[in-house]
């Protein structure tokens, strides 16, 4: 990308943006160091995205795409749930999916689906301008929103659009699926290569795939090392630092980064510093995060002494993407795409969570029920019966959207979350 | 004498108990808590206090529950009604295994073990759906005063299902009946219905009980205990004052966080 000229501009900027220091928390240990690498790597890279236009072509993604297929092509991608998570984080929720209910979009729709159609119809994101799309590629592993979602950006902007149908796995994963995901992948080259201009090389393509399977490994890595007391990191960090390899996996930058972060992580492993000043109960998230709630409730957790150390979510990016092997690209990207946790059984969904309460010692879970987020959300109640009866683990159920807080009840869930508290203290 | 006290600002109403240090109750006293919450809480404890005839130093421990309990700087603690009700419900009824808690602005059902400690709970979710607004609005509909809505409901032969369970819709689909001229006894045990079936809900999530108690205004509406007895085959403890459960559970707590001190 340096051929654009962007990253001089991109320092330019930033040297003219004055740092505000930020009071240490007492609750809270040291910041991480590589919070600023971050910040740099996905400014960056939306940043770019302004100028990205007829220097690449542009791509829009779902989350859990096998996108180092489009890698080879040199796509540059745009991925709208994290652009979604970015205006959650902003507080912009709202306001962006209004714009899509304004034409008649339902509220009880996804609102990272709300937020893009909005931002589609109004140009309306905290980014600047994200690039329109030269190909959209959606894959209904996470769900089947997306499908009619893609469907709709594709109709409105008349841009050609590729879905990769991934059969749920209700027990194992047979022949038959993988062939059929191979064969899409085997008719999406020559579409990809017309949409992009370039042709598809298969030297490129495994350095890609070992690239994309070498980030989830170092992510997987990371999150690892919040099996240790105290606990490194918190998963309110790592929520924001899974930004690379949701959206940069494949690009040797992310896997550049996890390398540090990692080195980081196990440096204050050993000097025993923790993420929080006092760790005295490990829980486990699951679901989606809460993003305009992010930074107040990482200290009203730390200042109970409640650290979140791991979490299904984050999980997700780190538990199958490694399967990627540039022996098999194909067949193993059809594996590590297809058994991701949303597109695999409850009986899968509950398994991992016992082997995760019992790899990172979680004294309480925390499961968000979320109207947005349907294959996430459905079965909660029966999970959190069944890890009860099964590891005496105590569980909280909360509701909220993870960027539409106009159905955000902030008392509601502050005496669910005390009340929670006093259960796991006593 | 050492003097604990729990105060409990709710939605609807603030109550305040005050407890000597044998657990036994001095007194108490129950007020709206109207639009300002700081009056709401000196009226009513001053109130309290009159009667135990006791000056507010006396108070060696004070414990805040409720949604305004942020709001009361002089208290020693704080601690959410969830704990505080099953705190209260346990030491007047000590075989209590489930407490079910229907306020103003939500209904919690609460699973406690044999110190009154919290094992399991459930909450309403963002709506007045089975809540006591939800009998309140509804009796400002028929112009029936809240205490004797309950008692109505008794009267009815043929209970009228209502479909809605938010309150606005539900208040328009009872506007509509009574201008069908449907009996209002009838409407109205079918919105007793109502509110039970969605706290018969949340029982189940946290597990068939045993022994229930019941706390907040709610309890005090026959028409509702009525229809949950029906559905738990068996008696519901209720307190003569199941309002002040909550205030009971604080002011427990008072003693016990002051001795610890």
């Amino acid at each position: 990308m340096k051929d654009l000229g962007a990253p001089a501009l991109f320092r330019l900027q930033q040297m003219q943006k004055k740092k505000r220091p930020r009071k240490p928390n007492p609750h809270l240990g040291p910041p991480l160091k590589c919070a600023d690498r971050l910040r740099e790597i996905m400014t960056r890279h939306y940043y770019l995205s302004r100028f990205v236009k007829g220097a690449k072509p542009v791509a829009w993604v779902t989350s859990g795409a096998p996108v180092e297929l489009l890698r080879v092509f040199d796509f540059y991608t745009v991925y709208p749930e994290n652009h979604g998570a970015l205006c959650g984080a902003q507080k912009l929720g709202p306001e962006i999916c209004s714009k899509a209910e304004d034409r008649g979009y339902h509220p009880d729709l996804c609102s990272y689906a709300r937020i893009d159609l909005g931002h589609a119809f109004s140009g309306k994101t905290p980014a600047g301008r994200l690039p329109r799309p030269d190909l959209l590629f959606c894959c209904n592993n996470i769900c089947q929103t997306v499908l009619y979602w893609y469907k709709e950006l594709s109709h409105y902007w008349d841009v050609p659009l590729i879905v990769f149908d991934t059969p749920f796995n209700f027990k194992d994963i047979q022949e038959s699926d993988i062939r059929y995901m191979v064969s899409q992948f085997e008719e999406m080259i020559p579409r990809l290569e017309k949409i992009s201009g370039r042709k598809f090389s298969d030297k490129r393509f495994k350095k890609i795939i070992s690239l994309g399977s070498e980030a989830s490994l170092t992510w997987g890595r990371v999150l690892a090392t919040m099996k240790h007391s105290p606990a490194p990191m918190t998963i309110f960090d790592a929520f924001v630092h899974m930004a690379p390899v949701v959206s940069l996996r494949g690009l040797p930058v992310s896997l550049d980064y996890y390398r540090i972060l990692l080195e980081e992580l196990e440096d204050r492993v050993e000097k025993g510093i923790g993420a929080i000043a006092k760790e005295e109960k490990r829980l486990m998230w699951d679901n989606i995060a809460v993003w305009f709630k992010l930074r107040d409730w990482s200290l009203l957790f730390a200042e109970r002494g409640f650290n979140f150390v791991a979490a299904t979510y984050t999980n997700a990016w780190a538990e199958t993407i490694h399967y990627l092997n540039p022996e098999s690209p194909f067949e193993s990207m059809a594996r590590a795409y297809s058994l991701v946790i949303l597109n695999n059984n409850m009986d899968h969904r509950l398994k991992l969570m016992e082997g995760m309460i019992r790899d990172y010692r979680i004294d309480g879970l925390v499961i968000l029920s979320l109207r947005s987020c349907k294959p996430y959300s459905v079965g909660q109640y029966d999970i959190r019966r069944l890890l009860g009866e099964r590891l005496g683990v105590k569980t909280l159920v909360i509701e909220a959207d993870m960027t539409d807080f106009r159905t955000f009840s902030e008392e509601q869930i502050r005496t669910r979350l005390e009340a929670f508290f006093e259960q796991l203290e006593e | 004498m050492t003097y604990f006290a729990g105060i409990d600002v709710g939605s609807l109403t603030t109550e305040v108990v005050i407890l000597d240090k044998d657990d036994r109750m001095v007194s108490y006293a129950i007020s709206a808590t109207g639009a300002n919450v700081t009056e709401a809480v000196e009226h009513t404890l001053g109130q309290a206090l009159s009667r135990a005839g006791l000056a507010r130093d006396r108070l060696n421990f004070i414990v805040a529950t409720g949604y305004g309990r942020i709001t009361i700087p002089f208290a020693d603690k704080k601690i959410t009604e969830i704990s505080c009700h099953a705190m209260g419900a346990h030491h007047l009824f000590p075989d209590t295994e489930t407490v079910i808690d229907i306020g103003g602005q939500d209904s919690k059902v609460i699973r406690i073990d044999g110190e009154g400690k919290v094992i399991d709970f459930a909450m309403n979710d963002k709506c007045a759906a089975g809540t006591g607004r939800f009998l309140e609005v509804m009796a400002g509909t028929f112009q029936v005063p809240i205490d004797d809505f309950g008692a109505l409901s008794l009267k009815s032969k043929r209970e009228i299902p209502i479909s809605s369970i938010c309150t606005v819709f539900a208040e328009s689909e009872v506007i509509s009946l009574i201008a069908r001229n449907e009996p209002a006894e009838d409407i109205i045990r079918g919105l007793h219905r109502s509110v039970v079936s969605r706290v018969w809900g949340m029982v189940q999530t946290v597990g068939v009980p045993g022994p229930v108690t019941m706390s907040g205004g709610v309890a005090k509406n026959p028409g509702v205990v009525i229809l949950l007895e029906e559905h738990l085959k068996k008696p519901i403890h209720i307190h003569t004052e199941p309002q002040i459960i909550g205030a009971l559970g604080a002011a427990l707590f008072a003693k016990k966080h002051f001795l610890r001190d």
